[in-house]
C-alpha cells in the first residue's frame, strides 16, 4: 500500500479510532462517514475504542502473497469488539492457541515491511487475554 | 418491459492457455456463440464483456473496445460495448446488463461475453489481484487472502451446524465427478475425499482441493427478444428472471458470517420474478469458489434449512441423478473458474442442460434451471433463472 494510503488513516490503525452514530448508538470500526441505519439523519462523531473484544471467527494464512508471506503461519480473525463492531486482524499468538469465543486485547505492532527497505507498516493485532 | 430469450453459447475449454492470448479466447467464445444461433455479427446492437482484473492479469484497461475491435464490430459497426466490473461477479452483471438492455428494447440482438486471462502473471500477483475482490484498506492490509476469508465462514459454519470436514470435501468430489463429465473443464479427473483431506492447508480449515484454481477462459451468449427467437434457433431458452443484490464489501461487517444476504435477497428477487418455486428448478450452477461455498450457497437461495446442505451433499442429493443437481458442469471447483468467464459459463452449462445436450452429465429432463454468481466474499450476487422453450 502507498505511503499516503497508509498514513491518511495512521491515527485510526494506530489507536483504534472509528466512529459512532449519535443519533442511533451504533459504533463503527473500520471507521464510517454514514450510518447505514441512519444515513443522512445519522450524526458521526469519532470514538477511541476500548481495544478488548473476542474472536468470532479465524483462520491460519499459509499461503500468503507478497510481502505477507515471510510470516506465514499466521493466524488471522474477525473480531467483535465491546462495543458491538467487528473488524478484521492478526492475533499473536500460538495457532494451536486460537479459537473461537477467545477475549482478546489490542496491541500496537509491525503489521508489515515492504521489504528490508520499504515502508514498515503499524497497526492494531490483538492478543489474547489470560 | 419485453420477454428475453438465451439462443447461442459459446466456450473455449478452460484451463492453463499458454498457446491462447486474452483477446483470442474472446473472439473464439464470440465466434462460437454466433454460429450457435446462427446470428450474423452484422445483426448485433451491443456488447457486454464481464472481466474483472484486466488491468493486474494482462496489464490491459478498455476491455469493452478491445473486444469489440478483435471481433470486428469497432471499426465496421461501431456498436456500443460496456465493460462489466464485479469481481467473480463480472460475467454475471454482463448478462444482467445484456438482459436488461434487450428487455427494455434499447437494443434487439446483443452479446454478453466474460473473459479472464490469469496465468500470464505470477501465482503471487494472482493472489494479490484476487484480494482486491474484497476491502483493500481494512482486510488485505493484514495480508488477508481470499482462502483465509472463506476459511473464516467455513470455521464459523462448522462451529455453528456441526458440518464435518468429510461433508465439506465431498463437494469437491462430486464437482470432480461431473467435471470429468465435461469436455471444456480444466480438471476432468475424478477424486476421492482422501484427495481433499491429504491435500496441503491453504487456511485452515480449507485446504487445496478445496479451492477452485487459477483459470484461463472466455464465454459468451447471445440474447434476443423472445419474439424473434424462433427466427435464430429451435431451441430457445427464455429468461424468466435476472436478479442482483449487494452487501458490505468486508466479510466482518455482515449480519452472519455464513450467510451471504445477497445471495437470499438475489433469489427472493429471482423467484418473484419468475413466479417459481424451489421445487420448480430442475438444476443450479452455483458459485462454488471454495466448497463451503457452495453449501451456503444451495441454503441461501432457498433449497433447504440452514445447515442442512452439507448432509444433502453426503447424501448425494445434489449429485447428477439426485433430487437437485448442483454444478453439473464440474462447477468452479472442477471446470475452473476464469473469474470474469465464470457467470457467462454458468448460463452456458443451463442452456445446454435445458436444450438436452449436456453428453455425458444431462440432467435427465431438465426444464428449469438457475445460475448463482458471487462476487468476492458475497458482496455482489447475480441469479437468473431459464427455462427451456418447447
Amino acid at each position: 500500500m502507498s505511503v499516503p494510503r497508509f498514513w491518511r488513516k495512521q491515527p485510526q490503525r494506530y489507536n483504534l479510532i472509528g466512529t459512532k452514530c449519535e443519533t442511533c448508538g451504533s459504533h463503527f470500526y473500520p471507521p464510517r462517514t454514514v450510518c447505514p441505519q441512519c444515513r443522512r439523519d445519522g450524526k458521526i462523531v469519532e470514538h477511541k475504542f476500548k481495544g478488548t473484544g473476542k474472536v468470532v471467527t479465524f483462520s491460519i494464512i499459509r499461503t500468503a502473497s507478497e510481502p505477507y508471506n515471510y510470516e506465514t503461519p499466521f493466524p488471522v480473525a474477525i473480531i467483535e469488539l465491546d462495543e458491538g463492531t467487528r473488524m478484521t486482524a492478526p492475533v499473536v499468538c500460538d495457532i494451536e492457541d486460537m479459537e473461537i469465543g477467545m477475549p482478546v486485547r489490542a496491541t500496537f505492532r509491525k503489521i508489515v515491511a515492504d521489504g528490508d527497505s520499504g515502508m514498515i507498516v503499524y497497526g492494531t493485532k490483538f492478543v489474547p487475554v489470560k | 418491459m419485453r420477454e428475453v430469450a438465451v439462443i447461442g453459447v459459446g466456450l473455449t475449454t478452460f484451463g492453463e492457455k499458454w498457446d491462447t492470448s486474452f483477446r483470442q479466447m474472446c473472439v473464439e467464445a464470440g465466434v462460437k456463440a454466433l454460429e450457435d444461433s446462427n446470428v450474423d455479427g452484422n445483426q448485433i446492437d451491443e456488447m457486454f464483456v464481464g472481466n474483472m482484473s484486466g488491468g493486474r492479469f494482462v496489464l490491459q484497461e478498455h476491455i469493452s473496445a478491445l473486444i469489440a475491435d478483435a471481433v470486428g464490430l469497432a471499426s465496421t459497426r461501431h456498436i456500443p460495448s460496456t465493460r462489466t466490473e464485479a469481481a467473480c461477479a463480472s460475467g454475471g452483471l454482463a448478462f444482467r446488463q445484456a438482459y436488461t438492455s434487450v428487455a427494455s428494447g434499447m437494443s434487439d440482438i446483443v452479446i454478453a461475453a466474460g473473459v479472464e486471462k490469469m496465468t500470464d502473471v505470477d501465482g503471487g500477483v494472482t493472489t494479490d489481484a484476487l484480494a482486491g475482490a474484497a476491502d483493500r484498506e481494512w482486510e488485505g492490509i493484514y495480508g488477508v487472502t481470499f482462502p483465509s476469508l472463506y476459511a473464516m465462514i467455513a470455521r464459523d459454519y462448522m462451529h455453528r451446524y456441526g458440518l464435518t470436514r468429510e461433508q465439506l470435501a465431498q463437494v469437491a468430489v462430486k464437482n470432480h465427478y461431473n467435471g470429468a463429465r465435461n469436455p471444456i473443464a480444466q480438471f476432468r479427473k475424478e477424486i476421492t475425499i482422501d484427495t481433499v483431506l491429504k491435500s496441503t492447508l491453504v487456511a485452515d480449515p480449507i485446504r487445496l482441493m478445496d479451492c477452485s484454481p487459477v483459470t484461463d477462459g472466455a464465454a459468451a451468449v447471445i440474447l434476443c427478444p423472445l419474439e424473434r427467437a424462433k427466427e435464430f434457433t429451435d431451441s430457445p431458452v427464455q429468461i424468466l428472471a435476472s436478479t442482483q443484490a449487494t452487501d458490505t464489501i468486508a466479510l466482518h461487517d455482515r449480519r452472519d458470517i455464513s450467510t451471504l444476504d445477497a445471495t437470499v435477497a438475489a433469489a427472493e428477487r429471482a423467484f418473484k420474478m419468475a413466479k417459481l418455486e424451489r421445487k420448480d428448478i430442475d438444476l443450479v450452477e452455483v458459485h462454488d469458489c471454495f466448497t463451503i461455498a457452495e453449501l451456503c450457497a444451495i441454503e441461501d437461495l432457498g433449497f433447504c434449512e440452514k445447515g442442512r446442505a452439507g448432509i444433502m451433499t453426503e447424501e448425494g442429493e445434489t449429485a447428477l441423478g439426485g433430487r437437485l443437481p448442483v454444478n453439473p458442469s464440474g462447477g468452479l471447483k472442477a471446470c475452473g473458474h476464469p473469474v470474469g468467464a465464470t457467470g457467462i459459463k454458468q448460463v452456458c452449462e443451463v442452456v445446454e442442460q435445458l436444450r438436452g445436450e449436456a453428453t455425458g452429465r444431462q440432467v435427465d429432463g431438465a426444464e428449469i434451471g438457475m445460475t448463482h454468481n458471487v462476487g468476492g466474499t458475497g458482496a455482489t450476487v447475480v441469479t437468473n433463472i431459464l427455462r427451456r422453450i418447447n
